[in-house]
């Protein structure tokens, strides 16, 4: 009989780390498996980690972990065929202590964070794939792995696995997505040198700046791009939903070429040499598509509990808080001695007082109103686009005029009454 | 029967990069693993003591700290043991002053248990040479067989091993005395899913690693950058083929024009031969 | 010390009486090399009955011959031809001494370097002299192939490199070159043997193996179905090349996976590397763009590997395929210019 665990966390992205980072430190003996090489090598994501919840693990992480730039400038494009509208803003105090956030690189971020896991006492093993939850009398009781011999036995399991968590939904705490519920990104990192970077971008060596992108860099659909400064390499990427890019017939990989060719974004990337390219989904139910995610000797956290906020782009941040709230609520429940249900659900309890699911229920109506009123990106950016170019062309024309033409044009193209109900609509969605 | 592996830590050579300023490596971008012929030179060993139904096999690394990674690795595929010569004194060997130092590291090992064959992998990915399995085998005074592809056969009683070694156009049937040392080819096995009790095992082992001074009778004037006869001059890119010219005419005026271009490379074009 | 050192020497590696290619290469190669320096190039020959193979040697630009004709030395073991080179080269100290880098040849090259305490240089593919200091300036690609680095050894003689085959070029045979040969003998008995070889098993089965072809015809979807896609085969088989391909081809049940070329596929440095009805993603040509000569064949002008290849044609493979094959099958019974040996 093979031995047995207090814990087994599957997967070591943000989630499972932050949790078998907490329990090994607690005194918990803590097994945790991932699929891929190493921590990381199967991750992706644009690249932006919020200081905040790492800091709550590890204080003054930055001065160790492999980070590329501290974000000191955060743009938005509302970007039509050849022109955008952009506001952003830019603070010299985020690049310095205690910074904002900061753009990574998934490989050697996880790996790092898992390495201080392992030395707390966390048992890491890689390229292992967990293949079922093994349950007696209803209860989770270990994992079976693809291994031979590969069972292995724990009071709880951890499900850290991921947006497409296969172990949830065997257990039924999934259903199968629905096309609208997910975005599939994809994304490539461009080597560029550090001295183009900063021209480019208008940044110092220790600068980092984000670009969020929206309107014609999905060809209109629902979904946004973004770029994103590394040390030395770019990251882009461009997502929609599953659903939007099944109506429009497109491949994931024609809009990232889109937006790499669009002569907007073309002159940033330019002369650089593409490193690697990736394709993700990302959970974008939001609030409507948490599952449960306590069970009899079973935790779900991060995105196998679907906990992304898809309109701010946050998800380590989240995933690292619910794997801590999870490594809180298993000390506690080993401490009673029951790992039951009952005594699990204090993890539910948890994340629905904090600002996951209360920021998840805030935004719970976005993603619907944008699928279901594709104008906003269809119709909205390319006016709001040909109304900034009226106003700032220097013409002759008085700017109180071309104010007044502006309304005009945007009521006759799509009529007062609609115009403001759309208006209604995207601020109820997002207020 | 004892057997030890000699395993390498290296820059997994598909990936890496290299910076075209400096003509160095770009070490970020290139993970390090265990060299993937010492992966199936320590799978070879696993199989062997199975055959026999028991043994012990130790990996032998020599490199820096970090390389205990490889010995783990090389745990998780059944070896039952692992140790680590790093020093700095080391640093900067080429295959001459490795051989030395391993040779020197398996004198040790085999004080407390004789060694009865050492295995190696067929070369190392980063260097490429295959030097240091025989330059071992020269030093410690053993009959060496390279580019093995099949370990038929191992008598321990009457200390003999049958082994087919692959040559130019098929292979030989080798019988050699025992103890000698092996270097592996990777076909010589296939590398088996590793059981999760060997993982478990490899993630909580700690390798013994022991410094220079951990050795006997080592002459320090063979280690290192200093007992390395070899240095490297410079590093440059190789000469790139112009590229981007384009071959004018039409279909039969390209193919003599591309004909003629490949008259230089004719030795290279025979048929039925490079497979 | 060092000074005592003269000479290039090239062992000659033979199998069953035959000399492999390598060696009549680095005869070559030596030869440049013994006449920059002003010194002879020798040929080291082991065997049992193979004196014959001294004119041969000769005739491909040696100066002298060494042998050593001994039953023990029948076929190549280690532990014989190790004490044997070793012998020689202890007597007559050669400043330079090259070997082919094949199974052979590197195996014995290690072993001696071990004992000699000299450098040796692996799998060098360029090969020039410093004439001032005597120098051998080893070259040979490291880290996979992607950079080359030229290896040198100052103070050890002599300074020795196993050379990949068919990297250099072997000298016309001029059957009335004059050279001597040497004669040495060598006290080795069988019984003190520790390997014995019993047999030797000529394979006739071939393997693909991508990473050490040198030359690679690899095709693409542009081939448009499986039926087209035999006449890669073909080609290939015509040249004596490994067949490759792109993933989309792999994917579409055309080869098998061992044999896709690129990122997640084989990363390959072949010699020559016809690229056919293969657009030249990103994906695939970061696995061959280290090809010493490509050549892509596409109907698409505007294809991205046209900005890797050495030449191009733009042409329907279909096309152009089936007469490249007819070229070199007629190349090949012509003889002459493009003759095959
Ligand atoms: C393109 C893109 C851009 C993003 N940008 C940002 C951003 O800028 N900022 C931000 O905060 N968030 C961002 N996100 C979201 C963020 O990446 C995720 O929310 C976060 O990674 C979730 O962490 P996790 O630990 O729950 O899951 P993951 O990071 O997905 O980790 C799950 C791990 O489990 C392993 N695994 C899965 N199944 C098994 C199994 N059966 N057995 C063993 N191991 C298994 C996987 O290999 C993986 O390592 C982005 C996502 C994408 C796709
Ligand atoms: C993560 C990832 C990893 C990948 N890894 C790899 C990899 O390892 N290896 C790999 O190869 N690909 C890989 N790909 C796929 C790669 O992006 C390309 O899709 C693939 O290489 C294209 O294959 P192809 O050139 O055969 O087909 P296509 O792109 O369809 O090109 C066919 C070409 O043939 C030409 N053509 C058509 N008819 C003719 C004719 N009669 N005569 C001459 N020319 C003709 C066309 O002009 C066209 O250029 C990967 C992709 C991703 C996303
Ligand atoms: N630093 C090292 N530590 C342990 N084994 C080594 C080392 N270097 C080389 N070897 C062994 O020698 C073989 C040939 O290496 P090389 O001669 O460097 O190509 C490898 O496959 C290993 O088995």
């Amino acid at each position: 009989m093979s031995e047995k665990f207090d814990v087994i966390v599957v997967g070591a992205g943000p989630a499972g780390t932050s949790c078998a980072y907490t329990c090994a430190k607690n005194g918990l003996k803590v097994l945790q498996i991932e699929r891929g090489e190493y921590p990381g090598s199967k991750n992706v994501m644009g690249g932006v980690l919020y200081r905040k919840q790492m800091e709550e693990i590890i204080p003054e992480f930055w001065k160790e972990a492999p980070l590329e730039r501290p974000v000191i400038e955060q743009r938005f494009w509302m970007m039509d065929k050849e022109s955008a509208v952009s506001f952003g803003y830019k603070g010299l105090e985020w690049g310095k202590e205690p910074y904002n956030n900061f753009t990574v690189l998934r490989a050697p971020f996880d790996q790092w964070f898992a390495k201080k896991g392992v030395e707390q006492g966390v048992l890491l093993i890689n390229e292992t794939v967990v293949l079922e939850c093994l349950t007696e009398n209803g209860k989770v009781v270990g994992v079976r792995t693809d291994r031979p011999d590969g069972d292995i036995y724990a009071d709880v399991v951890v499900l850290a696995d991921g947006v497409n968590s296969l172990l949830a939904k065997q257990l039924g705490y999934h259903k199968e997505f629905r096309p609208d519920e997910v975005a599939l990104t994809v994304m490539e990192v461009i080597n560029l040198s550090k001295d183009k970077i900063n021209d480019r971008f208008n940044l110092e060596d220790n600068q980092g700046c984000t670009i969020e992108i929206f309107g014609d860099s999905t060809k209109g659909n629902l979904g946004t791009a973004f770029i994103y400064t590394n040390k030395d390499s770019i990251n882009i990427g461009v997502g929609t939903t599953l659903s939007s890019m099944i109506k429009a017939k497109l491949k994931p990989y024609d809009l990232l070429d889109y937006l790499k060719t669009h002569p907007m974004v073309r002159p940033l990337i330019e002369g650089g040499e593409s490193a690697e390219y990736l394709a993700h989904l990302i959970p974008e139910g939001g609030y409507h598509s948490v599952p449960k995610v306590a069970g009899n000797g079973v935790l779900l956290a991060g995105d196998a509990a679907q906990l992304v906020n898809a309109i701010h782009r946050e998800g380590s941040n989240m995933a690292m808080a619910s794997g801590t709230m999870a490594a809180e609520t298993i000390i506690a429940a080993k401490e009673r001695g029951d790992f039951s249900e009952t005594s699990l659900n204090q993890y539910r309890e948890k994340l629905y007082q904090s600002f996951i699911i209360k920021d998840l229920e805030k935004y719970k109506d976005a993603a619907h109103t944008f699928e279901q009123y594709p104008q906003y990106f269809k119709e909205y950016v390319p006016m709001l686009n040909r109304a900034a170019n009226k106003f700032f062309t220097v013409d002759g024309t008085p700017k109180k005029d071309k104010q007044k033409e502006i309304m005009k044009s945007f009521t006759s193209e799509r009529g007062t009454f609609r115009l403001l109900q759309d208006m209604y609509r995207a601020w109820k969605a997002v207020k | 029967m004892h057997i030890v592996v000699c395993v390498k830590q290296v820059p997994d050579t598909k990936i890496i990069k290299i910076n075209p300023k400096t003509n160095t490596l770009d070490r970020r971008s290139a993970p390090a693993i265990l060299n993937p012929y010492d992966a199936h030179a320590v799978q070879e060993a696993v199989k062997i003591k199975k055959v026999l139904g028991k043994g012990t096999i130790s990996v032998l690394s020599m490199g820096p700290p970090q390389a205990v990674a490889v010995i783990k690795k090389s745990i998780e595929i059944g070896a039952d043991r692992g140790l680590l010569i790093s020093d700095r004194a080391f640093a900067g060997a080429d295959t001459l002053a490795t051989s030395y130092a391993l040779s020197k590291a398996l004198e040790r090992i085999s004080k407390d248990m004789p060694v009865d064959l050492v295995i190696c992998g067929k070369h190392a990915i980063d260097g490429d040479t295959g030097q240091v399995g025989p330059g071992i085998a020269r030093r410690l005074d053993i009959p060496p067989v390279t580019n093995v592809i099949e370990v038929s056969e191992v008598n321990e009683s009457e200390k003999r091993i049958l082994i087919k070694r692959k040559i130019t156009n098929g292979y030989e049937l080798i019988q050699a005395q025992i103890p000698c040392l092996l270097t592996v080819e990777k076909e010589i096995n296939s590398i088996e899913y590793s059981p999760m009790p060997n993982m478990i095992k490899a993630a909580r082992y700690e390798p013994v690693i022991w410094s220079v001074n951990d050795l006997e009778g080592v002459d320090r004037t063979q280690l290192g950058l200093k007992g390395s006869p070899t240095i490297v001059g410079k590093m440059f890119t190789p000469p790139k083929p112009e590229g981007g010219k384009r071959l004018e005419g039409n279909a039969d005026e390209q193919i003599q024009q591309l004909m003629e271009l490949l008259n230089d490379k004719k030795e290279l074009l025979q048929p039925n031969s490079n497979k | 010390m060092m000074d005592e050192y003269r000479g290039v020497w090239v062992f000659i590696e033979q199998n069953e009486g035959k000399i492999e290619g390598v060696s009549l290469e680095l005869l070559g190669a030596g030869r440049k090399l013994a006449d920059k320096l002003e010194v002879p190039l020798s040929g080291v020959l082991l065997g049992y009955e193979i004196k014959s193979l001294t004119r041969e040697i000769i005739s491909y630009g040696a100066d002298q011959v060494y042998v050593i004709d001994h039953e023990v030395m029948k076929d190549y073991r280690t532990e014989s031809y190790m004490k044997a080179v070793i012998q020689l080269a202890e007597k007559y100290k050669p400043e330079i001494f090259l070997y082919g880098a094949t199974s052979n040849g590197k195996d014995l090259a290690s072993a001696v370097a071990t004992d000699l305490s000299t450098g040796l240089t692996a799998d060098t593919t360029m090969l020039d002299v410093e004439v001032e200091k005597r120098l051998l300036e080893a070259s040979r690609p490291a880290f996979g192939g992607n950079i080359m680095a030229t290896i040198l050894c100052k103070k050890h003689r002599p300074q020795m490199a196993t050379v990949r085959p068919k990297v250099m070029k072997a000298m016309d045979p001029d059957p009335d070159r004059h050279g001597e040969v040497i004669e040495e003998a060598i006290t080795l008995k069988e019984d003190d043997m520790r390997t014995k070889v019993i047999k030797i098993v000529k394979d006739v089965t071939k393997k693909v193996n991508l990473a050490e072809a040198h030359v690679v015809v690899a095709g693409g979807k542009g081939m448009g179905d499986i039926q087209n896609f035999q006449m890669i085969h073909e080609l290939a088989d015509t040249i004596g090349a490994t067949v490759g391909g792109t993933r989309d081809v792999v994917e579409a049940g055309w080869l098998p996976h061992e044999q896709q070329v690129g990122q997640t596929g084989e990363t390959i440095t072949p010699k020559i590397y016809f690229a056919i009805g293969i657009s030249g993603a990103i994906q695939h040509v970061v696995g061959m763009k280290n090809s010493e000569f490509i050549i892509a064949i596409n109907k698409d002008p505007q294809a991205p590997i046209f900005d890797v290849a050495t030449y191009g044609i733009v042409g329907d493979a279909l096309e152009i395929v089936p007469k490249l094959i007819k070229e070199f099958k007629e190349a090949r019974e012509r003889g002459g210019e493009m003759s095959y040996v």
